[in-house]
């Protein structure tokens, strides 16, 4: 579904600066994958997701979705394919918009001049009712007024409206508080099983890494330096993560908040 | 002031708040909508002016009209261009553009720098022509303002309400969102722009007409007297309200503005004061929030200094 060859991205070349954020990077990740995706910081997690998105053009390397080559697609091209979420749950709507207006953007259906129609409507009550938190009936609603959990939801499902060939989740509970984030993870399993999306999530939670997901990936100064999946995977502890990051790192795991952060 | 006298002012008043509500709901879309401080708009005000001017001159009155839009969607799509596909900065894009339309403006209008119209058909003379002899003969030019002023508001609230005028709107709210939903920004940006320019324009266009004369500098300040005119509007609806009461609330801000700057001429304030008042407006309206979270925070400072750390 995924395959990133040979991605290279650094930026500020030739300046104190510099950053080799991506280096010889290569990834497959196959149809219906859920990966988790953990690391330090400045490991290069959220560079891997805006070189998926395109954010920037890559220095050098290929990136595949679905077979077609979208190294150099434009951004907007490219969202068609991929859904995304950010930490930060403001990202992802437009404030003075509607919930419903939000959605229209998001379903995108019929042509510049066509409007929200009865049947639309209709659409977005069924799947705002799917969250389970009262938004269908709050559809005139500015998206403002909500809570950050609630913002969240809106944005997973504005993401996986037309399901995506792949979604992304950069840390997308770790700004709520920790009921909302289960809900919101919760919401964020069923939707994706349900779909079968292919599946990259960013998370400084080791126990949801292991948790969640078939395959987990563990990044290290622009590069894989750990990859687990299945029998393997499913007797991993926090602590032989921790263990194997030093081990294979050099390093200790300096970031508190991935050592603090439990289930 | 008798009543006759009032009423007569507020007519008149009203007329040329209607004129500018045009431009007011320009700033509506750019401003409001797309979160884009247009610059060139007093450029592109006198650009309508001169294009529609010279249109009506050469003797069609009702073709000025469209004929000064189309010239605001070119000036619109060259702001647009500057600042979406060139990298220059938002600001600068407009500044630039204006300062160049005065140049195309003169040359439109032959290096002359008042065009009389006097004996010109407009389309107000044509409306005056028309309602002879009926009771609404007094309001003919009242009359083609609402008409225009109600056309050019229900086709924005109707294209706002498009997916394209939604995607404009996200633009200002929040363009991460619009590319991630595989709208291209630059795109609807650039649209619209050219439509808040082509009312600019329609807007420069009018009041030419209904003065009977252009004149070189009538754009002057426009921008800010409409920025003003727009932030009066929004006292009435605020920012989270439906967007007909927003444009019903920009169009009411034009008026009343027109009406309170007539009265105050009226009570001597000299005529040279309007961009004053309009700036002084616009700073209040912008900096009156910011301002009422700063003072107590400084009220507080100043206590604090003056009990100079005693515990």
């Amino acid at each position: 579904m995924l395959r990133m060859e040979h991605v290279h991205k650094t930026f500020s070349p030739g300046t104190p600066d510099e950053k080799k954020a991506l280096i010889d990077f290569s990834l497959t990740v196959a149809e219906g994958d859920f990966v988790s995706i953990i690391g330090a910081n400045g490991a290069g997690k959220s560079t891997l997701f805006n070189a998926i998105c395109g954010s920037f053009a890559v220095d050098s390397g290929r990136i595949l979705l679905d077979g077609r080559n979208v190294t150099m697609m434009p951004e907007h091209h490219r969202a068609r394919m991929i859904g995304r979420l950010f930490q930060d749950p403001m990202r992802g709507t437009a404030p003075d918009m509607s919930i419903e207006e939000n959605l229209a953007l998001a379903a995108g259906e019929g042509g510049w001049l066509s409007r929200v129609s009865g049947k639309d409507r209709k659409a977005f009550r069924e799947r705002l009712s799917l969250l389970g938190m009262g938004l269908e009936d709050r559809m005139r609603q500015p998206v403002g007024l909500l809570s950050g959990g609630q913002r969240q939801a809106l944005t997973l499902l504005m993401a996986t409206y037309h399901a995506p060939k792949v979604l992304l989740l950069d840390e997308h509970t770790a700004a709520l508080d920790p009921g909302t984030a289960e809900k919101v993870l919760a919401l964020t399993r069923s939707i994706v099983e349900e779909n079968r999306i292919t599946c990259l999530m960013i998370t400084h939670n080791m126990q949801s890494a292991l948790d969640l997901g078939n395959r987990t990936l563990m990044m290290d100064q622009g590069r894989i330096i750990y990859d687990v999946s299945g029998g393997e995977r499913k007797g991993l502890t926090i602590g032989d993560l921790t263990d194997r990051f030093r081990q294979l790192s050099g390093r200790k795991l300096d970031n508190d908040r991935m050592l603090l952060t439990k289930a | 002031m008798t009543i006759d006298k009032f009423l007569a002012l507020s007519q008149t008043a009203a007329e040329l708040g209607l004129v500018n509500a045009l431009t007011v709901l320009s700033l509506f879309l750019s401003y409001s909508m797309l979160n884009v401080c247009d610059l060139s708009t007093d450029g592109c005000y006198t650009l309508g002016a001169a294009a529609g001017a010279l249109v009506a001159i050469a003797g069609h009155p009702w073709l000025s009209l469209p004929a000064a839009m189309a010239v605001g969607v070119i000036s619109g799509f060259v702001t647009a261009t500057l600042q979406t596909r060139m990298g220059v900065q938002s600001l600068l894009a407009g500044i630039v553009v204006n300062t160049g339309l005065y140049s195309v403006n003169m040359a439109l209008t032959g290096n002359r720098a008042t065009l009389n119209m006097n004996k010109t058909a407009t389309v107000f003379s044509m409306a005056k022509e028309l309602l002879r002899g009926t009771p609404l003969a007094g309001q003919s030019a009242l009359l083609v303002m609402l008409i225009v002023v109600a056309l050019v508001a229900a086709f924005l609230c109707a294209f706002l309400k498009t997916k394209l005028g939604l995607a404009i709107r996200a633009t200002g709210n929040n363009a991460d969102m619009v590319r991630s939903s595989s709208i291209n920004p630059t795109f609807t940006t650039t649209v619209g722009l050219c439509v808040s320019n082509a009312f600019t324009a329609l807007s420069g266009a009018l009041m030419a007409q209904q003065q009977k004369n252009f004149e070189i500098n009538m754009g002057s300040g426009m921008v800010t007297v409409a920025l003003a005119s727009l932030l009066i509007g929004g006292v009435f609806f605020a920012r989270h309200k439906p967007v007909p009461l927003r444009a019903l609330g920009a169009v009411l801000g034009a008026v009343l503005f027109r009406i309170v700057y007539a009265l105050a001429l009226r009570f001597n304030m000299p005529a040279f004061m309007l961009k004053l008042v309009s700036s002084v407006i616009v700073v209040l309206a912008i900096s009156g929030p910011y301002l009422r979270k700063r003072i107590p925070l400084a009220i507080r400072r100043w206590r604090a200094s003056r009990e100079g750390g005693r515990a």
